[in-house]
C-alpha cells in the first residue's frame, strides 16, 4: 500500500511580490489513492528588465521560449505524483523523456532534497503517454528542469509534511518536535524513530486533504547543487541499460523497411515478393507508406532481404534538387534590410555599412541509436515502446492511423540512445505500429538502418543568414558605435508538428504584443534569439520557404547558425572600431551575467596570448534557456594539422583547446551540467567545421558515420574546461542545448582570425568533405554487411 | 540448419542459424545478449565492439560461421566476470568515476575498445598517448569525448596484468 501525494501549485505569496521567491507557501493535496484534479497557477513573471539600457529590449529579454513552455505546462502540473512506498523508497514517474541529458538523475536529486531522503531511495522512471497531461509531457527546448523544478519540489515537500503529520500523530506530539534525517523521523523528546516506509500507509489517509507547505531555502540544500553521477551509470557500463531494441517483448521480431532511392519516395510495388518470402529467416513482407517492410528472425536477415528486393517507386519530394538549387530558392526569398537612410539617429558623416552573408548547409540530427520502436498491434488495441519526447501526440497519431481510440493505445517511453531533437518526432513509433498492422497484427521490433537516417531522417534545415551593421562615430564620447544591426535568416521550413507547436499556440494569448501574428517558426525564432549587444536598432528575422524536407528542431534549433553569423560580424565591428574582440564585446554587452561569463573564459583561457601563425583564439557568447554562456577556443589551421591523414575521415582545422563558461542560474547537478556542455561543445565544433549532408539529384548522399562527419576523437581538443559560474538565482535554467551556439561561434571566429579568410559556407568542410567518401548505393538502399571483421581485430 | 558453436562470456554456446548471419545478430536477436549495440552495421561506428580471444572486434562484420568452436567471444556483459572477478572491470569503474556515459548507447563499445587499447599498448611496452586516443574511431553522438579520453587513461592505469 502506498500513499499518493499530488501537488497543486495554488501558491500563496507571503507579500514578497512576484519576484521574491523566498518562503512562498504552496498548497497541495494528500490523496487516499484516487487522483486529484485541481486548478493551479504559478507565475514566473518579471525576471528580466531592460531599464536604463539604450536599445529596446529584444523579446527574449522579457519573455522567452522557456516562459512560453512553462506557462503552457502550468494548468496540469498538479497531476505529478510522488509515491511513498512501504519499503521507504519514493517513486516518481517523470512526464518527460531521458535521452542522456540527465533529467532522471537531477529529478531524483530534487526529490531527495525536498523530502529529506537518501538519493538512492528515490526511483525516477519515465511516465507512459498520459493524455490528461495534455501539453505537459513534451521534452524539448531544454525546458525539463526549468518547468518541473518547483512542481516536483512542492509535491516532495507535501509528502514530507504528510509523513511528519503521521509521525506526530503516532508519537502523540507536534510535528515541530520531530526531526527528519535521510528518511527517518525522530521524536527529539524521546529519541523514538519511525521511517518513511513505516508511515507510508497511514500518511495516505482515508480522503483527500489539503496541505500547505513551504519550500526549503537554498541555503539549507545539501543534495541539490552537489556533483552527482548519473543514476544509470552502472547499467550503462555493464550493458544492462535497455534501449527500445533491447526490450524482450514476446514475438517482436526484427523488422526493417526498404526505402526509396530518393527523398520521401513512396513504394509502388514489390516485384519479387515470393522470392523475398523464401529467403532465410524472413517471416513476413508488407508494403507500408514509407517502403517495403520485412520481418525476420534477425536484423541481418532483414538487411539481406532489403538488398534483394526489386521495388518500383513513386517519385520523391525533391526530385532533381541539389544543394545549389535549394540555396538559390533561399536566396530568392531573402528579406531586404531597412534602407540605411531610415536607421534611427544615424550621423550622416563617417558612417559605414558592413555586410556579411553566410550559408548553413543541411545537417542530420540522428542519434547513435537509430530510430527504433517496438509495436504490438492487435485488432482492438496497440502497445508501443520507444524513445519519445512527445508521447501523447504519438498516441493520438497511432490511434488515428489504426482506427482505434486513444485509450486503446498504450505508449511506453523508453530511455533513448540520444535525441538532439530527433525524438521530438514519432516517425519510428508510427512506422512500427503501421508495420505491425500491415504484417498481420504481429509484434515487431522496427529499426531504421543507419543509411536511412541521414538520407530519409530528420534534418537541421539549410539556412542563409545575412547581417548588416551600420556604424558611425559615437554621438557622445569617442570611438565608433553601431547604430543598426540587422540579421535576416532565410531557411527551409523547420517542422514543428511534434506538439511543440501546441505548447506555443496554447500560450499565444499571453505572448508579448505582436507575436501572435507570426508563424510558429517565426514565433520560436523570435522567442529564442537575443543578440545580447547594445547595437542600436537590432532586428533578427526569419523567413521560411520549402516544406518538402524532413526537418526538425536539432539541438539548439536556430541558435548555432544565427550566433555564428552574429559573432563573426561582432569581430568585424571590433576591427572597424579598432578594438580587441574581447574588449569590444565587454563594452557593448547588455547583460552583467554575460560579461562575467566572457571575462571568465578570457581569464581562464589566457585571451590574447601570443600564438604561432596559422593558429588563433576565438571568443563568443550566447544567451538562451534562462542562462548565459561564453566560449573561448584555440584553433590550429596549419597545413600539418589540416592535412592529417586519417582514413575515412575529415580532419581539417583542429580545435586544440576549449574553455567554456555557463551561468545556468540555480544548478541542480553540476556534474551533469558539465556533461551537457562537453556534449554541446562537440556539437558546436561539428556544426562549424565538419558535419553536413549533401543534397544531389533528389537525395542526400550520406549513409554512414564515415560519410556524415560528426565530431570524432581526432577532432576533439585535448584540453576542454567547463566553468560553472555561481548564481544567486533560485530557479534553474536549461542545460541540454546550451553548449552549442557559443562553441560554434567561437570556433568560427577563431578560424577567421587564424586564416584571415571569412568563410561564406558552413560547415567549413562542406565542399571538401564530398571527396572523403564514395556514396553508398541507393538501390539497394542499404549497404552490405562486411565479412572481414576477424581480419581487423585489434 | 547449421549448428554454430563458440565460447560466449566463458561458456560454450550453440545456436542453429545460417553461417552468414553476422555475429552481432546472433548475439542480440537470438541469444538476447544486448550489450553490443547496432549503430551502423558496417564496422564504422564501433558501437558493437566486443572481444574475440582478447582483442577488439566488431561482430557486425563477422559471419557466425567464421567463428571456431574454441573462439572466445567476450561482450560487455562478460568483461567484469571473467577471471572470477565479482565486481566491475577497472575500465568500467573508470567510466563510473568520470561519469562518462550520457545516453550510454555507445559506451559498451567504447569500454571494450578502451580495454583492448590498454592491452595493446601493454603488449607494446608503452602507455597510452594522445595519438592513441585520437585514433579511437568509436562514435559518441552525445559528444562526451573529453570524458572518454580521461577514463581510458585512468582505466588503463588501473588495469592489472590479467585485465
Amino acid at each position: 500500500m502506498t500513499s499518493t501525494i499530488s501537488s497543486n501549485l495554488d501558491e500563496q505569496d507571503e507579500g514578497a511580490g512576484v519576484t521574491g521567491f523566498r518562503r512562498r507557501r504552496f498548497l497541495g493535496y494528500v490523496l487516499g489513492g484516487s487522483t486529484l484534479i485541481a486548478a493551479a497557477e504559478l507565475s514566473f513573471a518579471g525576471s528580466a528588465t531592460a531599464d536604463g539600457i539604450p536599445s529596446a529590449p529584444q523579446i527574449p529579454e522579457v519573455y522567452d521560449l522557456e516562459d512560453a513552455q512553462t506557462d503552457a505546462a502550468l494548468p496540469t502540473s498538479q497531476l505529478i505524483q510522488i509515491v511513498i512506498n512501504t519499503d521507504g523508497t519514493a517513486s516518481f514517474e517523470l512526464p518527460r523523456s531521458e535521452n542522456g541529458q540527465g533529467v532522471t538523475t537531477s529529478t531524483a536529486m530534487i526529490i531527495a532534497e525536498e523530502l529529506d531522503i537518501a538519493l538512492k531511495k528515490v526511483k525516477v522512471t519515465l511516465a507512459p503517454a498520459r493524455p490528461e497531461l495534455f501539453l505537459n509531457q513534451l521534452t524539448g527546448g531544454s525546458n525539463t528542469t526549468f518547468s518541473t523544478y518547483t512542481p516536483i519540489r512542492v509535491a516532495a515537500a507535501i509528502a514530507r509534511r504528510a509523513l511528519l503529520d503521521a509521525a506526530a500523530n503516532r508519537f502523540e506530539t507536534d510535528a515541530e518536535r520531530l526531526e527528519v534525517i535521510a528518511g527517518v523521523i525522530t521524536n527529539t523528546a524521546t529519541g523514538e524513530t519511525l521511517t518513511f516506509g513505516d508511515l507510508a500507509e497511514e500518511a495516505a489517509g482515508l480522503f483527500d486533504r489539503e496541505v500547505e507547505v513551504e519550500l526549503k531555502d537554498d541555503a539549507e540544500m545539501t543534495i541539490v547543487g552537489t556533483p552527482r553521477g548519473r543514476d544509470d551509470a552502472r547499467l550503462a557500463v555493464t550493458g544492462a541499460k535497455d534501449f527500445a531494441m533491447d526490450l524482450d517483448i514476446a514475438g517482436a521480431l526484427p523488422t526493417m523497411i526498404c526505402r526509396a532511392p530518393t527523398l520521401n519516395g513512396t513504394p509502388r510495388v514489390l516485384q519479387n515478393r515470393s522470392a523475398i518470402l523464401a529467403m532465410p529467416g524472413v517471416a513476413g513482407v508488407a508494403q507500408v507508406s514509407t517502403g517495403i517492410a520485412v520481418r525476420a528472425r534477425t536484423f541481418g536477415q532483414c538487411i539481406d532481404a532489403i538488398r534483394a528486393m526489386k521495388v518500383s517507386w513513386n517519385q520523391g519530394s525533391v526530385e532533381g534538387e541539389s544543394d545549389e538549387t535549394i540555396l538559390a530558392e533561399l536566396r530568392r526569398a531573402e528579406l531586404p534590410f531597412t534602407p540605411v537612410s531610415q536607421v534611427p539617429d544615424l550621423p550622416l558623416l563617417g558612417n559605414k555599412t558592413h555586410e556579411l552573408s553566410f550559408e548553413f548547409m543541411f545537417r542530420s540530427s540522428a542519434a547513435l541509436e537509430p530510430y527504433a520502436a517496438v509495436a504490438d498491434v492487435r485488432a482492438d488495441s496497440a502497445e508501443v515502446w520507444a524513445g519519445l519526447k512527445s508521447p501523447i501526440l504519438a498516441q493520438q497519431d497511432i490511434a488515428k492511423m489504426l482506427g482505434l481510440s486513444q485509450e486503446q493505445v498504450t505508449v511506453n517511453v523508453v530511455t533513448g540512445g540520444g535525441s538532439f531533437g530527433h525524438k521530438l518526432f514519432s516517425n519510428h513509433a508510427l512506422e512500427a505500429a503501421e508495420c505491425s498492422r500491415a504484417l498481420g497484427n504481429v509484434p515487431v521490433r522496427l529499426m531504421w538502418h543507419r543509411a536511412d537516417e541521414p538520407r530519409q531522417g530528420r534534418l537541421h534545415p539549410m539556412v542563409t543568414s545575412r547581417i548588416r551593421a551600420v556604424t558611425a562615430p559615437a554621438l557622445i564620447g569617442t570611438g565608433r558605435k553601431v547604430f543598426a544591426f540587422e540579421q535576416r535568416n532565410t531557411s527551409v521550413v523547420t517542422d514543428f508538428s511534434h506538439g511543440f507547436g501546441e505548447v506555443i499556440t496554447s500560450t499565444v494569448a499571453d505572448l508579448p504584443a505582436g507575436l501572435g501574428e507570426l508563424s510558429l517558426s517565426q514565433t520560436i525564432f523570435v522567442l529564442t534569439q537575443e543578440l545580447g549587444y547594445d547595437f542600436g536598432a537590432v532586428t533578427q528575422l526569419l523567413n521560411e520557404v520549402d516544406s518538402r524536407f524532413n526537418t526538425g528542431s536539432m539541438r539548439n534549433i536556430y541558435s548555432p547558425d544565427t550566433r555564428v553569423a552574429a559573432e563573426l560580424m561582432v569581430d568585424v565591428l571590433a576591427k572597424d572600431a579598432d578594438k580587441d574582440p574581447l574588449e569590444y564585446r565587454l563594452e557593448f554587452l547588455r547583460n552583467e551575467e554575460t560579461k562575467r561569463a566572457l571575462e571568465k573564459v578570457a581569464e581562464e583561457g589566457n585571451w590574447g596570448r601570443r600564438m604561432p601563425a596559422g593558429t588563433a583564439q576565438g571568443i563568443a557568447i550566447h544567451k538562451e534557456y534562462k542562462g548565459v554562456t561564453a566560449c573561448l577556443v584555440e584553433i590550429d589551421c596549419r597545413p600539418g594539422t589540416v592535412n592529417r591523414d586519417i582514413r575515412e575521415a575529415v580532419t581539417g582545422p583542429r580545435v586544440t583547446k576549449g574553455v567554456f563558461a555557463i551561468d545556468a542560474g540555480k544548478v541542480i547537478n553540476p556534474r551533469g551540467l558539465e556533461a551537457q556542455m562537453i556534449g554541446g561543445f562537440s556539437d558546436g565544433i561539428a556544426m562549424t567545421l565538419t558535419a553536413s549532408v549533401h543534397l544531389k539529384a533528389g537525395h542526400f548522399l550520406e549513409a554512414s558515420w564515415d560519410n556524415y562527419f560528426y565530431t570524432r576523437q581526432w577532432n576533439v581538443p585535448p584540453a576542454l574546461e567547463v566553468h560553472i559560474l555561481p548564481s544567486d538565482k533560485s530557479t534553474p535554467g536549461g542545460a541540454g542545448e546550451a553548449g552549442v551556439a557559443a562553441t560554434a561561434a567561437a570556433t568560427a571566429c577563431a578560424y577567421v582570425r587564424a586564416t584571415g579568410t571569412m568563410p561564406t559556407r558552413f560547415p567549413i568542410a562542406h565542399d571538401t568533405s564530398l571527396s572523403a567518401f564514395t556514396p553508398k548505393s541507393f538501390v539497394p538502399p542499404v549497404p552490405p554487411s562486411p565479412t572481414n571483421g576477424l581480419k581487423l581485430t585489434r | 540448419m547449421p549448428k554454430q558453436t563458440f565460447i560466449l562470456n566463458g561458456k560454450s554456446v550453440t545456436v542453429n542459424v545460417a553461417d552468414d548471419v553476422r555475429v552481432l545478430w546472433v548475439l542480440r536477436d537470438i541469444l538476447k545478449v544486448t550489450g553490443p549495440k547496432y549503430g551502423c552495421g558496417i564496422n564504422v561506428c564501433k558501437a558493437c565492439t566486443s572481444h574475440v580471444n582478447g582483442k577488439a572486434f566488431n561482430p557486425c562484420a563477422v559471419r557466425v560461421g567464421d567463428l571456431k568452436s574454441t573462439d572466445k567471444v567476450t561482450t560487455i556483459e562478460g568483461l567484469a566476470t571473467l577471471d572470477g572477478r565479482k565486481d566491475l572491470h577497472p575500465m568500467q569503474q573508470a567510466w563510473i568515476d568520470r561519469d562518462v556515459a550520457q545516453c550510454g548507447y555507445c559506451q559498451p563499445g567504447q569500454i571494450m575498445e578502451a580495454v583492448a587499447l590498454a592491452r595493446r599498448v601493454r603488449r607494446e611496452g608503452r602507455s597510452i598517448t594522445e595519438a592513441d586516443l585520437d585514433a579511437i574511431r568509436n562514435v559518441c553522438r552525445c559528444g562526451t569525448y573529453t570524458r572518454i579520453r580521461e577514463a581510458v587513461v585512468q582505466g588503463a592505469r588501473a588495469m592489472g596484468p590479467n585485465d
